[in-house]
């Protein structure tokens, strides 16, 4: 790749000289940042069914009272498994894929900074994710602890543990490879004017999570290699008994898997302030105001991570101080939430199926902020704690938070990327199908852990029957729905109606100056970016 | 312009970022390993998980609080990987803060092998913890005990004169774990 770009220097006119290569090793060897964005994506889009199938599997054993399906250890290998795939697996590389895709485009550079680098962040993932899976065929099975992984219990099961620890070391080098590319890319190869405060929002958003994932990820690798070293070569890191703490384990792992948090939410953020401002027809209020939240936010997000352990014996100067970090994160989010809505005051709103996830966003992540802001009252917490208070609050930052941005942002530049517009009647269905049912799926869980269900079991008292059945037909739904996206996809791979090049009537940014779809090379001459473009 | 020129301007450019990207990824996987020891001195200094302070008899004040009366209560824990009975000799005394006193507890091997077992002590309220100074402890080293052996376990501790005047009990509690070396 270096040596094209050294030569397309001469020839920027004639991109079409260094297409892909054909055949099926175009993807294996490619370092081309659209080959290696879709890559990602289709990748995460794979890993999100497999995530899905075994919530299903969750959702029928819950169905009733009582085990039908699953037998108990085999239910913690599937609510554990649940949880990693659809965190290393679907959400973060999916962003990764939309960071690769979009990065270069919006900010008028060719590739990414390093993409020899890029091509090996990428094909890490499905090495580790293989070696992940394959854990469900070893004796003992897959992991079963949580995907917290906690002490004592993780080092309780069998071989599993090591390969769960080297399949998050992989998919540790791999977001840490992608973020240091994201980071160089935007600090050094932006177009001339595109200045730090005239960058999209989508770019500024992925610039910090690149900064968490850079912060947050080795951390993660030291703490679960102090796992591996407990387990396997005779250390006391969390035993008791040697001497450790297990304890500190859920300092280490939340110190890290707090800013992990935002590493899922923060690119979302930014794919929902582009696309509301296309579809309001206005600027962006508050730019630099979103900038500021976003770094607010970051910092934040490294100073409150034992609201997530308030019941472990803190003293009541700790629960004071991580309560009230805590609850100081709604005020950049805040900001955050009135500018979106401020953009589309008195705007000239249109309803796409992009706009229609990015509301549906701002309204129910809204709603994962609150129960959030719930959850992080210390003294009610000891009643909330490990109970479906908590799986509803996280998952309704997570579906209808973060997967709906990602929904919202495929839709948005699905033209862009395949040259074809998607069937807007079958986004529309996907959309209103995804919506209804994901909050009959999740809405029911804040009163089973209001009345105390807890948490991570297989069978469960009489009293929470009904609401669990609910929350499971919900569940189906909103599984069968996401078919409906796989063939929007497949369709506009495939053909249809010819997208323009600016795509939305009121969409602004480089990305938009280019055709659909952008060469295989595009900005080799860079884009010239004056005040009055960028805040448009 | 000569594009090779910038290019390669470029290249190094990214190269020398990426590298100290790199190298801030190494240094917070070693902050991560940091945090095991900062974590230790932590609870070492502010007593947060209950860790009691160890005193050398010597350096102790001669003086005691008669004036005051504070509960220690005694409580004993075993790890089910441990079968061992394992109970304090009293459930409570009444000390004066300054003065040194002596109890014990007992513990004895069920089973037919030897066996090498630890002591974690704790201390309750945490606030009181780095109050509660040992001079003697059987927790300081591992305790070896023969098939259906029982020994007597020597505590000698002290309360801090300076123990906040709201703490009116304490509770000093033992688990004993079966220890990592017995494989």
């Amino acid at each position: 790749m270096s040596s094209h770009t050294a030569h397309d220097e001469h020839h920027a006119h004639d991109d079409h000289h260094h297409g892909p290569e054909p055949g099926l090793m175009r993807w294996v060897y490619t370092t081309n940042h659209k080959d290696i964005g879709t890559l990602y994506m289709l990748f995460a889009l794979l890993m999100f069914f497999v995530g899905g199938a075994l919530a299903m599997g969750i959702r029928a054993e819950l169905f009733q009272p009582g085990i039908q399906i699953l037998e108990p250890e085999l239910f913690n290998q599937f609510t554990t498994m649940h949880a990693l795939i659809m965190v290393f697996g679907a959400v973060m590389p999916a962003w990764v894929g939309f960071a690769n895709w979009q990065i270069p485009i919006m900010i008028g550079a060719p590739d990414m900074a390093l993409p020899r680098m890029n091509n090996w962040s990428f094909w890490i993932l499905p090495f580790a994710f293989t070696m992940l899976g394959m854990t469900f065929f070893i004796p003992g099975g897959a992991p079963a602890a949580g995907w917290t992984m906690y002490p004592p219990l993780v080092l309780q099961g069998g071989w599993n543990l090591a390969f769960m620890v080297f399949a998050v070391h992989l998919m540790g080098m791999s977001s840490i490879m992608g973020a240091i590319n994201v980071i160089v890319t935007i600090l050094n190869m932006r177009a001339p004017g595109m200045t730090l405060l005239r960058m999209p929002l989508f770019i500024w958003t992925w610039l910090i999570t690149a900064f968490l994932l850079i912060a947050a990820m080795p951390v993660l690798a030291g703490a679960v290699t102090m796992l591996l070293t407990d387990r396997f070569f005779g250390t006391s890191f969390f035993n008791a008994a040697g001497g450790g703490d297990p304890v500190m384990f859920q300092h280490v792992f939340w110190f890290f898997g707090h800013p992990e948090v935002y590493i899922m939410i923060l690119p979302a953020f930014g794919v929902v302030s582009q696309i509301i401002p296309t579809f309001a027809r206005k600027p962006l209020f508050g730019y630099e105001s979103m900038v500021y939240a976003t770094a607010s936010i970051a910092f934040l997000s490294f100073i409150v991570w034992a609201h997530h352990m308030f019941t472990v014996g803190m003293p009541l100067t700790g629960e004071l101080f991580f309560m009230f970090t805590t609850m100081l994160i709604a005020v950049p989010t805040g900001v955050k939430v009135f500018n979106w809505v401020a953009t589309m005051w008195r705007g000239a709103m249109t309803f796409e199926t992009p706009m229609l996830f990015a509301l549906a966003f701002v309204i129910l992540f809204t709603i994962g902020g609150f129960s959030g802001l719930m959850l992080a009252i210390a003294p009610v917490d000891f009643q909330y704690h490990d109970t479906y208070f908590v799986v509803a609050h996280f998952h309704y930052v997570l579906v209808p938070g973060a997967v709906f941005a990602l929904f919202a942002g495929a839709y948005y530049w699905l033209p862009k990327w395949t040259g074809h517009m998607y069937d807007e009647k079958l986004g529309q269905w996907h959309f209103w199908l995804s919506t209804i049912s994901v909050n009959v799926l999740f809405f029911p869980q804040h009163f089973l852990g209001l009345a105390g269900m807890p948490r991570r079991i297989p069978d469960y008292a009489v009293q929470f029957a009904d609401w669990n059945r609910i929350s499971s037909l919900g569940g189906f739904a909103f599984g069968l729905s996401q078919l409906i996206f796989v063939y929007v996809v497949y369709k506009a791979i495939k053909g249809g109606e010819k997208a323009t090049d600016r795509v939305w009537e009121g969409a602004h940014g480089l990305e938009w100056t280019l055709s659909s779809p952008p060469p295989y090379h595009s900005f080799n001459t860079p884009p010239k970016v004056t005040e009055a473009e960028a805040h448009s | 312009m000569s594009g090779d020129a910038s290019n390669t301007g470029r290249r190094t450019d990214n190269r020398r970022s990426a590298l100290r990207l790199a190298a801030v990824a190494l240094a917070m996987f070693g902050f991560g390993w940091a945090l095991i020891p900062l974590y230790d001195v932590i609870c070492e200094i502010t007593g947060l998980d209950g860790r009691t302070g160890v005193a050398q008899a010597a350096s102790l004040p001669t003086q005691f609080d008669a004036d005051r009366t504070v509960t220690v209560q005694f409580v004993a824990n075993v790890n089910s990987a441990l079968s061992w009975d394992f109970a304090p000799a009293v459930i409570s005394m009444q000390v004066h803060p300054g003065k040194l006193y002596d109890t014990h507890y007992l513990a004895r091997n069920r089973t037919a092998a030897a066996i090498v077992g630890r002591a974690v002590p704790n201390v309750a309220p945490n606030v009181a913890a780095r109050y509660f100074n040992k001079t003697e402890c059987f927790c300081f080293s591992e305790q070896s005990l023969a098939a259906g052996e029982q020994r007597e376990m020597p505590v000698r501790f002290v309360v801090s004169r300076d123990l906040p005047p709201e703490v009116k009990v304490l509770t000093l509690s033992y688990t004993f774990y079966r220890a990592p070396e017995n494989g």
